[in-house]
C-alpha cells in the first residue's frame, strides 16, 4: 500500500499545517485518516466524532478545502495526487486543531426559533397529519439534518455576514413553518426575516451542493422567503 | 430596523427587479429601433419631446432605478463593509436622491 501525505491543522486560530505520513488502505475514510495519526502518529491531535456512519454529525471537517462528513468520505474520492489537506470548518471558531465551537451555529437555531412549539399534552391524541400532503412533504424534504454544520461552514453568507443565521437554522425554521402542528409561525417567521435571516441568502447554493444528507437549505430559504412575504402582504408579520 | 421593515425593502427591491427588466427589454428595444432606422438626434428628440408616454416610461424606469439599486448596495455595504446603523441609511437615501435628480435630469432633456 502506497502513503498519503497529509496535511492538518494544528492550534486555535493562529497556527499550522503539520505533515504525516499515512498508510493507504482500500475502502479508507477520511475519518480513519484522522484517527490513524491520532491513534498512532500524534495522541495530541484533538478531532471530534462519534457514531462514526453518518449520523451523528460531529465529524465534519474541510477535506482540501471542501466542507465535508469525514466518517462518510473515502479517501479514494477526495485525496488529489495522494494528498490531503484537513482542516477545523469554516465560520466557526476553531478551539484547538481539527474542533470547532459549535456553539454559534447552535445558538441560531434557537435565535429562528428551531423548536417546536405544539398546544397537545401527553393526555391527548396522536396529531394525524397526512403522509401525502403538500407541506408534510415539504418538512419531509428537510427534516434529515444532522446538524453537522457542513452547510454553515460551505456559505459565503455566514462570512460575509456573521449575524446571518445560516442554512441549516433556516432549513430548521422552514420545516417547523410548514409543521400544522406547530403554533408561533407568525414570531418564527419574524426571527428569520431580513438582513440576519433569509433575506441574505444569494441563492449561491453552496449549502445544497455540500449537503451530505442530500437536503436543500436554499430551497428552505426560498420558502421562507415567499412565506414571509404572504405574511407582510397580510399583515401578519 | 425591524424585520418588517427589512422584508418590506426585499420585497421593494424585488418588485423593482421586475419592473426594470420589463423597462431594460423596452429600452434596449428602443435603441435598436432608432439605430438600425438611423434616426439622428433631432428626430428622436422630435419624438420624445412632449411625448407624456415616454416620460412616463423613462420616469418609471428612473424610479425603478432609484429604488433597487440603492437597496442592493445596501446589503454590499453589510457584508464588504460591515457598514450599519443610521450612517449607511442616510448614504442610502443621498444615492437615491442622485439616481432620481440625475435620471430625472436627463427625461427632462429630452421630454421639455
Amino acid at each position: 500500500m502506497s502513503a498519503l501525505a497529509v496535511e492538518v491543522w494544528r492550534g486555535g486560530a493562529q497556527g499550522a499545517f503539520q505533515s504525516f505520513e499515512v498508510p493507504r488502505h482500500p475502502s479508507q475514510t477520511v475519518l480513519d485518516v484522522v484517527t490513524y495519526i491520532q491513534r498512532s502518529l500524534d495522541a495530541t491531535l484533538a478531532y471530534r466524532f462519534a457514531c462514526r456512519v453518518g449520523m451523528c454529525g460531529s465529524c465534519a471537517m474541510s477535506v482540501n478545502g471542501v466542507p465535508r462528513w469525514t466518517c462518510r468520505t473515502h479517501v479514494d474520492k477526495v485525496a488529489r495526487e495522494n494528498k490531503l489537506v484537513i482542516a477545523p470548518l469554516r465560520n466557526l471558531p476553531v478551539i484547538r486543531d481539527l474542533v470547532t465551537d459549535m456553539r454559534g451555529f447552535f445558538d441560531k437555531w434557537a435565535r429562528a426559533k428551531g423548536s417546536f412549539a405544539g398546544t397537545k399534552t401527553k393526555r391527548d391524541d396522536f396529531a394525524r397529519v397526512a403522509p401525502d400532503s403538500a407541506d408534510r412533504r415539504k418538512v419531509d424534504a428537510g427534516i434529515e439534518c444532522i446538524g453537522c454544520g457542513v452547510c454553515y461552514s460551505a456559505c459565503d453568507v455566514v462570512a460575509w455576514n456573521p449575524d446571518y443565521l445560516g442554512p441549516a437554522a433556516l432549513n430548521r425554521a422552514w420545516t417547523l413553518v410548514k409543521d400544522e402542528r406547530d403554533v408561533v409561525k407568525h414570531e418564527r417567521l419574524r426571527a428569520v426575516a431580513g438582513d440576519a435571516g433569509c433575506h441574505a441568502c444569494h441563492t449561491h447554493m453552496s449549502c445544497t451542493e455540500r449537503c451530505p444528507m442530500g437536503l436543500s437549505p436554499t430551497a428552505a430559504i426560498s420558502g421562507l422567503k415567499r412565506a414571509v412575504l404572504g405574511s407582510v402582504l397580510k399583515g401578519e408579520l | 430596523m425591524s424585520a418588517k421593515a427589512q422584508s418590506l425593502l426585499w420585497i421593494a427591491q424585488r418588485a423593482s427587479a421586475a419592473v426594470l427588466a420589463a423597462c431594460v427589454l423596452v429600452h434596449l428595444a428602443t435603441i435598436i429601433y432608432a439605430v438600425r432606422g438611423g434616426l439622428s438626434a433631432a428626430e428622436i428628440l422630435g419624438r420624445t419631446r412632449g411625448n407624456v408616454a415616454w416620460f412616463t416610461f423613462y420616469s418609471i424606469f428612473v424610479l425603478g432605478v432609484a429604488v433597487h439599486a440603492p437597496i442592493g448596495l445596501r446589503s454590499v455595504f453589510i457584508e464588504w463593509l460591515g457598514w450599519r446603523g443610521r450612517s449607511r441609511d442616510a448614504a442610502l437615501v443621498a444615492f437615491a436622491a442622485l439616481l432620481v435628480w440625475m435620471g430625472m435630469r436627463a427625461v427632462f432633456a429630452v421630454f421639455a
